[in-house]
């Protein structure tokens, strides 16, 4: 079996201020999972904000350098330094999708010409023919066509055709690999529930694997394969998405799955959460921890010989 | 009606646009009709670009050019201070404010003067209402801090300091020291992570119970409305199309998108595909005729281009803006227990 993605051990710290008064902030911690490449799948990372998931992101796209252990995507180390060509040849494999489409955008820039300079960047024979049947190629996958698209401004697309649009850029030199940090605007529920299942439809398709990095346990639920919590850059539990949001392990988990909104009360405003519960996952956010295998295939972690709030 | 605290009538507010010398009006408020009760939690839905902050800055008398009231009317009873927004001047508007009638903003680092701390920020809002001054407004600041769960530290600290979920929790206390009978709430948690934002939540719907104090909230997500709201009133294009109570809004829906709202809402332990909605809300510069839901409703006739629906009465508490509302069945079983009769 070969990997598509290989993250080890990898831990990232930034340190700020002067020779006075550095202080450094461990914003990723011995971060370890790996993706098949023959299996499509849809990798969900959870995380607040300050829990180091985008700062990972960055590490696998290679916008940030890890402070230790390493990233390989398809057997290859990721290098952000590396000479334009083995970065093209990289970045033909691994896309990213940007949080708001209305920012993504340029207004004054016809939506298609966005399209063609990634399709001119990387397809090897750019030639008008070629680029426009990329570009379409591209757009059929996501549910539009050149026709529907081409001249048009940002302006003149709703908010899910423009995420939409930004996906099918992506899409475009056949990555295998879309790493989507909060794709998904919250802002409007019929609307992220097409973009969701567009990924999801990107998988089974097409077999392209996903990241999807969201703080929405609802839509991960519904989407991922596998997922993996991180608390204050440290995973805390890792495995099959649907058992470990049904019967989260780790105290963390169980807390973050508590402060889902259910609307299965509606009406009846209960709004409260078991402090034994916060307590549990703030104390040991600071206990050291290793990851301990569990038999339904999710790995969780246990800190130390200190009684465990777990149980 | 003597409970209610609030009554809009055939509200309408536009935007005077000009561009280029081509002028246009943006209708975001086209004629709303509904009316507030005494200490409940009013919730109000609707996408971006629905209309409905335009109408929370009405509410709030926060009415700014191009955003101008063209008709209708915006009564508070208050108590001793009855007042007609549209009507009334400046001078009254100033003596309701933040006394009677409050407003949590959007985005809390924003509604805080980040160079001044805390404690003078109190000072600014609400010394004059309460006509408190030196030891006196201190002490009574520091109890209703302590109700927020914030120590009395919070006044020496200047905003950045403070997390997100305390600098929420310090926005509440602002819009709710003077004790107000009407409190406006745009988004106050959307910026939240979802355990801060659960607690907050909780913190805001006991202190109003403990006041009594009539909301409004309004937020884009249903969940939110689930376990805040006792009635929710759905905005669609500047116009109210449903409202109902909570628990019925949800497992009785009688506005196809209402329905749509409710059934879009992933929930964990339920992997069931989700239905997403197509098109986008209409441009409110040049609204479609007849109901302005038509071009993206399933349950589209003709008569549904033609004419507005009217916002009729279908059972108690419930009103809908729909021809053929007897038809809207709920989409997706959203795990309610069911008890509602329908």
């Amino acid at each position: 079996m070969s990997t598509l993605l290989d993250v080890r051990n990898v831990s990232k710290r930034f340190t700020t201020g002067g020779m006075m008064n550095r202080r450094s902030v461990q914003a990723v911690e011995k971060a370890g999972f790996a993706m098949s490449a023959e299996m499509p799948e849809i990798f969900t990372i959870i995380g607040e904000s300050g829990s180091g998931k985008t700062t990972l992101a960055r590490m696998i796209l290679g916008l940030e350098e890890p402070s230790e252990g390493e990233i390989l995507v398809q057997e290859k180390r990721v290098d952000g330094r590396a000479g334009r060509a083995s970065r093209l040849d990289f970045m033909a494999n691994v896309q990213p999708v940007f949080q708001n489409p209305f920012e993504a955008f340029n207004p004054l820039k016809r939506i298609d010409r966005y399209l063609e300079s990634t399709a001119r960047r990387f397809l090897p024979d750019p030639d008008r023919a070629t680029i426009e049947a990329a570009m379409d190629a591209a757009l059929q996958k996501v549910g539009l066509s050149l026709a529907e698209v081409g001249g048009r401004f940002p302006h003149e697309m709703s908010g899910g055709q423009l995420q939409r649009a930004a996906i099918a850029r992506a899409l475009i030199p056949n990555p295998r690999l879309l790493i989507a940090d909060e794709p998904v605007p919250m802002v409007d529920a019929s609307l992220r529930m097409s973009i969701v299942n567009l990924l999801r439809s990107l998988r089974d398709d097409y077999g392209v694997s996903v990241i999807y990095i969201t703080h929405d346990l609802a839509t991960a639920y519904y989407i991922s394969d596998r997922l993996m919590i991180m608390q204050r850059g440290r995973i805390v539990e890792i495995g099959p998405g649907h058992a470990v949001l049904d019967t989260p392990e780790h105290p963390y988990s169980r807390l973050l799955k508590a402060g889902v909104l259910s609307t299965a009360d509606a009406g009846a405003g209960r709004l409260s959460i078991d402090p034994d519960i916060i307590a549990a996952a703030e104390t040991l956010s600071r206990r050291p921890g290793r990851l301990e295998d569990r038999d339904d295939g999710r790995r969780v972690m246990v800190h130390g010989s200190a009684p465990n709030a777990a149980g | 009606m003597t409970d209610d605290i609030l009554k809009v009538s055939d509200l309408k507010a536009y935007y005077q646009m000009n561009y280029y010398g081509n002028n246009f009006e943006v209708r975001a408020v086209d004629g709303i009709d509904m009316s507030v009760r005494r200490g409940e939690v009013y919730g109000i839905a609707g996408e971006s670009s629905s209309g409905k902050s335009s109408f929370v800055k009405v509410l709030a008398a926060a009415i700014r050019p191009p955003l101008r009231l063209v008709s209708g009317s915006v009564r508070y009873d208050f108590a001793g201070h009855p007042i007609d927004l549209a009507t009334a001047d400046a001078r009254d508007i100033e003596a309701i404010r933040w006394k009677h009638l409050s407003y949590i903003m959007q985005g809390s680092m924003s509604v805080l003067n980040p160079v001044r701390r805390i404690g003078r920020t109190f000072e600014d809002f609400a010394s004059r209402p309460l006509n408190l001054r030196g030891r006196a407004f201190r002490d009574r600041i520091v109890a209703h801090l302590e109700r927020l769960k914030l120590p009395a530290e919070v006044l020496q600290a200047y905003p950045h300091e403070l997390s997100g979920g305390m600098r929420q929790r310090v926005t509440i206390g602002l819009a709710t020291v003077c004790h107000p009978e009407f409190i406006l709430a745009d988004e106050p948690t959307t910026a939240l992570d979802v355990v801060v934002q659960k607690e907050v939540l909780k913190l805001l719907r006991d202190i109003q119970k403990e006041m009594g104090a009539a909301v409004i909230f309004v937020t884009h997500d249903m969940s939110v409305h689930a376990n805040v709201a006792d009635r929710v009133g759905i905005i669609y294009a500047g116009n109210l199309v449903e409202e109902g109570p909570t628990r019925e809004m949800f497992s009785a829906p009688k506005h196809p998108y209402t329905a749509h709202l409710v059934a879009s809402l992933p929930r964990i332990g339920d992997t069931a595909q989700r239905p997403a909605l197509d098109g986008r809300p209409p441009n409110l510069a040049k609204p479609p005729p007849g109901c302005r839901f038509h071009p993206r409703c399933p349950l589209a006739v003709e008569r549904c281009r033609r004419e507005a629906p009217p916002l009729e009465t279908v059972s108690p508490d419930h009103r809908t803006a729909c021809w053929r509302w007897s038809e809207v069945a709920p989409l997706v079983d959203h795990g309610m227990r069911q008890e509602v009769v329908r």
